[in-house]
């Protein structure tokens, strides 16, 4: 059987990403550095530690944790965190009950300012296939054991809104500061595939 | 689009698998296809809907064989070329070899113009329809019911920013659905919140 020409003889994709990147220098598009901005801004300023920040100011300030609750846009924009893929951000908050999971079916929109640019599995088909459907079984899978009386809310970001997890606050970390608790709080964790471990 | 990137509740995929200490990009041509896809959008030539929308419409057995950012730059590289800033036959050119490009587009479409309004509580049903172009109504809740938890601000109707024309600002709900009510086999205890434009909404019977 031959392959299809679909995806046959194909230039490297490498190659194909510098000859975009050359036809548009070719044709004066692209200013002085703007891959290099671009690049630095995605590896550094959209990062998890944002998020992390936001969850443990939430943790020890009652009145910023009802203000995330109620307009987390704004809660986010007091620290500092706001832009692309943040237009319209909702806090997801966690109870004894209740556990939240963030996933995009369609493609794989994420809160960049305070999630950060996703990791290759939120990308990956697999979790957007499974995880609305099987989400009990895929957190077991990734290593978080929910007993069967939690129940799991999968938020597929299918329009504008981008979401992030606020996790409870760990047994135990009573009188921590805020940059310890916010260690506690990794990219997998706010997207609620993992809960903060102390 | 009933297209190949719908795949919420597609069975057959196995595990996911997890790198520890990922890095935000892997290989150095990665970030092209966000940055070059940006450019485009500061010079008003396309909306991120239309960049979502270039990727839905690539080749399927293009967009399943290729990594997230290669389906990016595909679909970015797919707008230039439709914009006519560049050929494909110059890409091919410049990169040595075929250089794939998203299908043609079909017609976009308008917000529904009458003004139907939901309120939390309120349980909706999801509008029963088929459309080619870029549509955000993932198909595992067409013509379910659920209820609505929240209403998001107006954002551009999707169906018609990702054709660039003019779109309506309209609300998205949150809807959330009981995964038993989406999937007979679905797991127990467990729910789906989609984030659903007007339009997309009526009134449950």
């Amino acid at each position: 059987m031959t392959d299809h020409q679909s995806t046959s003889n194909m230039a490297p994709k490498a190659r194909r990403a510098r000859a975009l990147e050359t036809a548009l220098a070719d044709k004066n598009l692209i200013p002085e550095n703007y891959v290099e901005k671009i690049t630095q801004i995605a590896e550094h300023k959209w990062d998890a530690k944002n998020g992390a920040m936001v969850v443990a100011e939430a943790w020890v300030d009652s009145e910023f944790r009802e203000r995330l609750r109620t307009n987390a846009t704004a809660a986010c924009a007091e620290l500092g965190f706001s832009g692309p893929q943040g237009e319209y951000i909702v806090a997801l908050e966690n109870t004894a009950t209740l556990h939240n999971v963030i996933v995009c079916t369609l493609c794989s929109c994420t809160a960049w300012p305070v999630l950060g640019l996703p990791p290759d599995w939120y990308k990956s088909f697999e979790y957007r296939a499974r995880v609305v459907r099987e989400s009990r079984t895929v957190l077991r899978e990734m290593g978080l054991d929910l007993p069967a009386e939690i129940e799991i809310r999968v938020w597929d970001t299918t329009a504008e809104t981008r979401y992030m997890v606020l996790p409870c606050r760990p047994k135990g970390t009573e009188g921590w500061s805020k940059e310890a608790l916010a260690d506690l709080i990794t990219q997998n964790v706010l997207i609620g595939v993992a809960l903060p471990e102390v | 689009m009933d297209g190949i990137h719908d795949l919420g509740g597609v069975d057959g995929f196995g595990a996911i698998k997890v790198e520890r200490n990922e890095p935000v990009f892997h290989e150095d041509w990665e970030p092209l296809g966000y940055a070059l896809g940006f450019l485009g959008m500061g010079l008003n030539w396309w909306t991120a809907d239309q960049i979502r929308h270039a990727i839905e419409r690539m080749e399927p057995r293009h967009y399943l064989s290729a990594s997230y950012y290669e389906r990016y730059l595909t679909g970015v590289a797919s707008l230039y070329v439709e914009k006519g800033t560049v050929s494909q036959q110059q890409l091919e050119d410049l990169a040595g070899g075929r250089y794939p490009l998203a299908l043609p587009a079909t017609p976009g479409a308008q917000a529904r113009t009458q003004e139907i309004s939901y309120a939390v509580g309120e349980t909706v049903l999801v509008t029963n329809t088929h459309f080619k172009g870029h549509c955000r109504m993932p198909r595992y809740v067409r013509g379910k019911q659920g209820i609505i938890t929240h209403i998001a601000p107006p954002f551009p109707f999707a169906g018609s920013a990702g054709h660039g024309l003019e779109a309506k600002l309209e609300p998205t709900y949150h809807v959330r659905f009981q995964a038993k009510d989406l999937w007979s086999d679905a797991e127990e205890n467990s729910s789906v919140v989609v984030d659903l434009w007007q339009s997309y909404l009526e009134k449950a019977p």
